[in-house]
């Protein structure tokens, strides 16, 4: 747990270090800016979804909160 | 040359401009005096059902249906409303409300027998029976749950954003509320944001027939019941660190990490786990053959998200994959991709989508024990427990409306393999039972956004 933890921290700041060759210029952001490149373009959809599969699998958040429950069967 | 062209496009401008505004003010006047022509015929209702009209303007609707279907087993169906309002400066005020209908049946736990067995409800006051060979299901079950959550969003200062939200959720025999906050910092001229969430949530649960004791074994109806409290709580502690990276100017990139402890009462106290005979493998096939689930009072899961989104002329790429740990041993994989294929002047689009999900199973998870073996300290035959593969398999259908609005169609098939097998082996009559039968599901959503 710790060491996937730390592996974590240091390929984070790697990431966050090597990021500040990547990116746009403001007046690039055209495809960017589309709803379908939203990172959650249909927020009901994501919410039915973590919620079924909330209740059908051991796993639960990842790309937000995994929140609390429901007594799911 | 480029005198006269010049001249000649200010010529047009200006005469352009001259046509815009004469219309913009005859258009002015028309409204003026149709106003002042229905002013005094509009009624209370007419004018109250036009204020209404005018502040919903502002605010963004997102009106969802879930359908959920596991043929013989459970069923649910979700309606679901969001609303949405800019105040003005990046500052939001989102609102949901979901209602969770469920019927049907669900798998207690219990293995499949070559006999029939029967089951006393949770209630303590029948009993309810499963056919030889099949996965004994509870058909007992049915609930309604109603969820609402909000929260607001704002900028705090120069590249700096933020977030609090509260959520509640109620069913016949469950009570979750939670508050959440997050902050967000922009970087790198907004090409990248790092973002910390946490979320606090207390549950409660109150179980028809009251806590059953943990690892006692269950008994006819008519007989004192083996029940504890009434009720219980656990708390659950989210947090989430978070990083948005854009790529290039058709790449975005997101990656988490995600930390959750949960303790308190975290056994589902209507699951049961089967004792066979270590001879012949059979159960008794009554209430005697089964004990009530226990699991520990506390689990840490961590998770890695890491999500790229592709933008290919019009066409969209999302794949996402998903590594998560406990120290309850389980891990999981999880891939998403999607393809959203745009047509029609990208007004319409088609989205296939696949979902692959592998979990390894929780220490404590058997499927059955057997009757010379000591009962562990924790121990649960619940399905979603244990070794799974799962499979979704989908198709979206979507349309960008001229007014605004948009609408979508999503339809799939959701099928979860079990891989498990009882301690040491099928022994007797377990031989050449389907011990962990496969979970099937349709799913249908239909969503309209205004």
């Amino acid at each position: 747990m710790k060491r996937g933890l730390k592996l974590f921290c240091i390929l984070f700041f790697l990431i966050l270090g090597g990021c500040q060759s990547l990116g746009v210029k403001p007046w690039e952001r055209d495809l960017l800016a589309k709803k379908d490149m939203q990172i959650v373009n249909e927020p009901l959809e994501a919410a039915f979804e973590d919620h079924t599969y909330f209740s059908k699998e051991a796993s639960s958040g990842g790309r937000s909160f995994g929140g609390g429950g429901c007594g799911c069967n | 040359m480029q005198l006269t062209s010049k001249a000649s496009i200010k010529k047009k401008l200006k005469v352009a401009t001259c046509t815009l505004l004469t219309a913009t003010a005859v258009n002015a006047s028309d409204v003026q005096s149709v106003e002042v022509k229905e002013t005094p015929k509009k009624s209370f209702f007419g004018k109250a059902l036009e204020t209404v009209s005018e502040k919903l303007k502002k605010w963004e609707f997102d009106v969802g249906l879930l359908f959920y279907k596991e043929p013989e087993r459970v069923q649910a169906v979700e309606p679901a409303i969001q609303a949405r309002r800019e105040f003005g400066d990046e500052k939001f005020l989102t609102l949901k409300l979901v209602v969770d209908t469920l019927t049907g049946a669900s798998h207690n736990g219990a293995s499949p027998s070559s006999k029939v067995q029967t089951f006393t409800t949770p209630s303590g006051s029948a009993t309810y029976t499963a056919n030889a060979n099949e996965a004994p299901l509870d058909s007992t079950f049915k609930d309604t749950r109603i969820a609402l959550s909000t929260s607001w969003e704002q900028p705090l200062a120069r590249n700096w954003k933020g977030s609090v939200g509260a959520s509640a959720s109620n069913e016949y025999d469950y009570f979750s509320s939670g508050i959440n906050g997050s902050i967000a910092k922009d970087l790198n001229q907004k090409n990248t944001t790092i973002s910390l969430g946490l979320g606090v949530f207390y549950d409660t649960i109150k179980p028809v027939g009251d806590i059953p004791t943990p690892l006692a074994t269950m008994v006819s109806p008519g007989v004192t019941q083996p029940r504890g409290e009434s009720s219980d709580t656990k708390t659950i502690i989210d947090t989430v660190l978070g990083m948005t990276q854009v790529i290039n100017r058709r790449t975005l990139m997101q990656f988490n990490y995600s930390l959750s402890a949960s303790s308190g009462y975290l056994t589902d106290p209507y699951k049961v786990i089967s004792v066979i005979d270590a001879t012949n493998g059979a159960t008794l096939g009554d209430a005697s053959s089964f004990i009530y689930e226990k699991r520990p009072e506390s689990r840490t899961k961590h998770s890695l998200y890491w999500l790229t989104k592709h933008h290919l002329s019009g066409d969209t790429i999302d794949f996402s994959y998903r590594y998560m740990w406990d120290d309850w041993e389980i891990k999981s994989h999880t891939f998403d991709l999607r393809y959203r294929w745009r047509f029609s002047k990208q007004k319409r689009y088609l989205e296939p989508r696949v979902r692959y999900y592998s979990q390894t199973e929780a220490e404590f998870y058997k499927t059955s024990i057997r009757s010379t073996t000591s009962t562990p300290e924790f121990l649960s035959a619940d399905y979603r427990l244990g070794d799974m593969d799962a499979i979704t398999l989908g198709l979206k259908y979507g349309q960008d409306l001229d007014n605004g609005h948009s609408w979508s169609l999503r339809l799939e098939y959701y099928l979860q393999t079990g891989n498990a097998l009882p301690d040491g082996g099928a022994i007797g009559s377990q031989v050449g039972v389907d011990l962990y039968p496969d979970v099937d599901a349709v799913i249908a959503q239909a969503i309209y956004s205004f």
